[in-house]
């Protein structure tokens, strides 16, 4: 008998907060609706930590699952509320419950002098119910609750400065791709009840395990496994639905960095890790995962090189860091993806919110071009953020460097191509990166007078005293630092043994993903090739030696060095050359700073026609002619008819009687007709 | 012993005599007694049934008729009269007050 954790909490808890600030927070004080809403998601983060000590020091057995109550039931079909406690929902869970609280002490002051302050810690409390739902979910309908609950979230923080045109349709773009991403994830799960009669996690991999791979062509695993990869891509920002993403940094830069950075974006990886049972016997689809991240990744950095806002390269280098997972998932290395999920949800989450904190202290400025030469006046900011640079740049010993390396040396035991696409968008991960750190911080500040920040209306609202750029307060360096803390020490619980670690992470999310013997090597030992049975997806002592994985990580560190040294070369020594080169690949740069025309493609092919078709088919063929048309007719007809035949009713009274005795005799005649027939 | 059917007829001729005269006449008091026609009109053909099948029930259903129609004629009249001291007129065209 397990103890009852009481998992239903952990979601329940911030949902309550939601509702409390939601209905009652327009009457409260700031002070009231920053009480509650820190109160709610720290108690989730405390259960949170709760559970996490149940599993290390009392050793609960997982996976731990918990039902609340039967909630859809139809013929053999049944869907629960219930929970599911493993070890890779434990690391979701800590993830999305510490990084949410700490990102929702940051917005107590980022958004201090917003009007809409309880809406906003309504909102993000609800996004934290809907997240924590979909990483406890122990069937795939409750995830997809979840999963559409956090879009939801999502599309109301993106829309927050609703009165803005451009937030507003942000918001809509974002919640319409994700649509069109949830439309494959429904069609898997109908697949999912056709095949195997339910949605339950363990019930789903229980009857998947049998199969064999499906080595040659498609089969209905494949067909499943790749639906839940366009639901994942849509909702992960991955090629091609990834273009909702860059647009989703017209939210408050706290919602970019909890939802669009460290956590709802990591869905899409959380879910293809938690069906790896299925991806697993589906190798084309593998493929394809790793395909899209791979492609994902390097299209996504080349986008960042050339981006001016702080916040769309940022936001770009998320999807390029995405698709790094993706990379991951896609040659089997799922607790590789999901390192990276952490570690880059500590370092993208403090890159956001030191970002937030830079454009707080110039007054809502977020083109770089305007920015330089921060470093001593808001110097904790440039502290943290140069930490979270070096760590996602690779640079040895923090956070992002075990996670990424991780990553390139899977890949390459898939494939050489995925780790040399991979080492490149290394190198230009980190030129970007290290591009944005000098033109913010270093050189001399190239703003406009340090008084007129009226320009951005949005964030007018952002109080910045007569003494123009400063720092922020306390409660939004507190989250940074400890972010920062996390981004340093986040990877060393992955340490791998070529570098004299143990790689604990791995060791701990193994009974997930091991948990099966993959169908590849069942198939693979079929076919007669000879591979060890328990080769299992990794962790394994890799086929070549450690000198070799060092040779990697050498290699990639030699990228992200160089990636610094050029950023350092252009935008701090040479600051002229930057635009001779800009003026040299003329078409090739402004290709990039368009972002490849992707948008005005998807316009021209997707949107423009569909807009066309709604218009001349939809609206005045289907719509007006035919519905209103025939509404209007029988209408119309209706009416002249009752023209004709109001005039029975006169009014007058022995007009009536006359028409019942004409009635009555007309029975009476048909009766006796009927009768002497 | 008349056959059935006369009386039947006569039923008929008085019942229809006493719709034509509810159609055609203006007059509250003539409308009145054409419904008192029409009621008796059935109450012949009423009686004549009971005659013919031997059954009480067609008498006593006669003596109800009888008996709501007096009651009808005492508010009957009675409202006649209202109408005719407030309207000075027994014209049933001319009472349309609710009329829209």
């Amino acid at each position: 008998m397990t103890p009852d954790l009481h998992l239903w909490l952990i979601p329940i808890l911030p949902l309550a907060g939601a509702a409390i600030n939601g209905l009652l927070g327009k009457r409260f004080s700031r002070q009231r609706v920053a009480t509650v809403a820190l109160a709610f998601s720290g108690a989730a983060f405390a259960m949170a930590l709760w559970v996490a000590s149940q599993v290390f020091f009392s050793s609960l057995p997982l996976p731990h699952v918990e039902t609340v109550g039967t909630w859809l039931r139809s013929g053999a079909f049944t869907a629960d509320f219930s929970f599911y406690l493993d070890q890779l929902s434990l690391v979701m869970l800590l993830i999305v419950t510490g990084v949410g609280f700490l990102i929702h002490i940051y917005s107590v002051g980022y958004m201090w002098e917003d009007g809409g302050f309880y809406r906003f810690f309504s909102y993000l409390n609800l996004f934290m119910f809907f997240m924590l739902t979909l990483v406890l979910a122990s069937n795939y309908l409750l995830m997809f609750i979840g999963w559409e609950g956090v879009g939801l979230a999502s599309y109301l923080l993106i829309g927050f400065w609703f009165t803005k045109d451009s937030a507003a349709a942000a918001g809509k773009k974002a919640f319409i791709v994700n649509r069109i991403g949830d439309f494959g994830f429904l069609i898997a799960l109908f697949l999912m009840i056709k095949h195997f009669g339910s949605l339950d996690f363990q019930k789903v991999f229980e009857a998947a395990k049998p199969f064999a791979a499906e080595t040659s062509g498609i089969g209905f695993l494949s067909a499943i496994a790749l639906l839940l990869m366009v639901g994942a891509s849509g909702k992960s920002a991955q090629i091609p639905l990834y273009i909702w993403l860059p647009d989703a940094m017209e939210g408050p830069t706290p919602v970019s960095a909890l939802i669009h950075a460290a956590t709802m974006v990591t869905a899409g990886v959380y879910m293809v890790a938690r069906s790896h049972v299925i991806f697993e016997r589906a190798p084309s689809a593998l493929m394809v995962v790793a395909i899209i991240g791979t492609l994902t990744a390097f299209f996504a950095a080349t986008i960042g090189i050339a981006q001016t806002d702080i916040k769309k390269v940022l936001a770009y280098s998320t999807v390029s860091q995405l698709g790094y997972m993706f990379m991951a998932c896609g040659v089997g290395a799922f607790s590789a993806g999901i390192f990276h999920l952490m570690t880059h949800a500590f370092f993208k989450g403090l890159l956001f919110l030191a970002a937030g904190s830079v454009i707080h202290a110039v007054g809502g400025e977020q083109d770089m071009r305007q920015m330089g030469g921060l470093w001593k006046k808001i110097p904790w900011t440039w502290g943290t953020m140069l930490i979270a640079t070096c760590a996602i740049a690779g640079i040895p010993g923090l956070s992002g460097f075990f996670s990424k390396d991780e990553i390139l040396w899977r890949a390459y035991q898939a494939s050489w191509v995925y780790w040399l696409v991979g080492v490149v968008t290394a190198f230009m991960t980190s030129f970007y990166m290290f591009r944005l750190m000098f033109m913010t911080f270093a050189g001399k500040y190239r703003g406009a007078a340090e008084t007129s920040h009226d320009d951005h209306a949005a964030h007018g609202s952002h109080g910045h005293g007569p003494g123009g750029i400063h720092e922020s307060p306390w409660i939004m360096l507190a989250p940074l630092v400890i972010l920062a803390v996390l981004s340093v020490c986040g990877g060393w619980i992955g340490i791998p043994g070529s570098l004299g670690g143990n790689n604990y992470f791995d060791k701990f999310l193994g009974p997930v993903f091991r948990s099966s013997t993959p169908a590849v090597n069942a198939a693979r030992i079929q076919a007669g090739e000879t591979a060890p049975p328990e080769q299992a997806t990794e962790g394994e002592e890799p086929k070549t030696g450690h000198s070799t994985e060092l040779m990697f990580t050498g290699i990639s560190v030699a990228a992200g060095l160089l990636g610094l040294f050029l950023a350092w070369l252009l935008y701090q020594r040479r600051p002229e050359l930057p635009d001779r080169i800009v003026a040299r690949f003329h078409g090739l740069y402004s290709s990039i700073a368009h972002k490849y025309w992707i948008d005005e493609m998807y316009a021209a092919i997707f949107v423009r026609p569909l807009i066309v078709l709604s218009r001349v088919v939809f609206w005045r063929t289907v719509d007006q002619g035919l519905i209103d048309g025939t509404l209007d007719a029988s209408a119309d007809s209706a009416r002249e008819l009752s023209d004709e035949v109001r005039h029975m009713q006169s009014g007058n009274l022995r007009s009536y009687a006359g028409w019942i005795a004409i009635g009555a005799t007309a029975v009476i005649a048909y009766m006796v007709w009927v009768a002497t027939k | 012993m008349v056959p059935l059917s006369l009386y039947l007829v006569l039923s008929g001729i008085l019942f229809a005599c006493g719709v034509t005269g509810f159609l055609i006449k203006r007059n509250i008091i003539t409308i009145f007694m054409s419904i008192e026609l029409m009621l008796n009109g059935v109450n012949l053909s009423f009686v004549a049934f009971a005659a013919k099948w031997q059954s009480l029930s067609g008498q006593v259903f006669v003596f109800f008729v009888m008996v709501v129609a007096a009651a009808e004629a005492a508010v009957g009249l009675a409202i006649i009269i209202a109408v005719f001291r407030t309207r000075e007129t027994l014209n049933i065209d001319q009472v349309n007050l609710l009329k829209l």
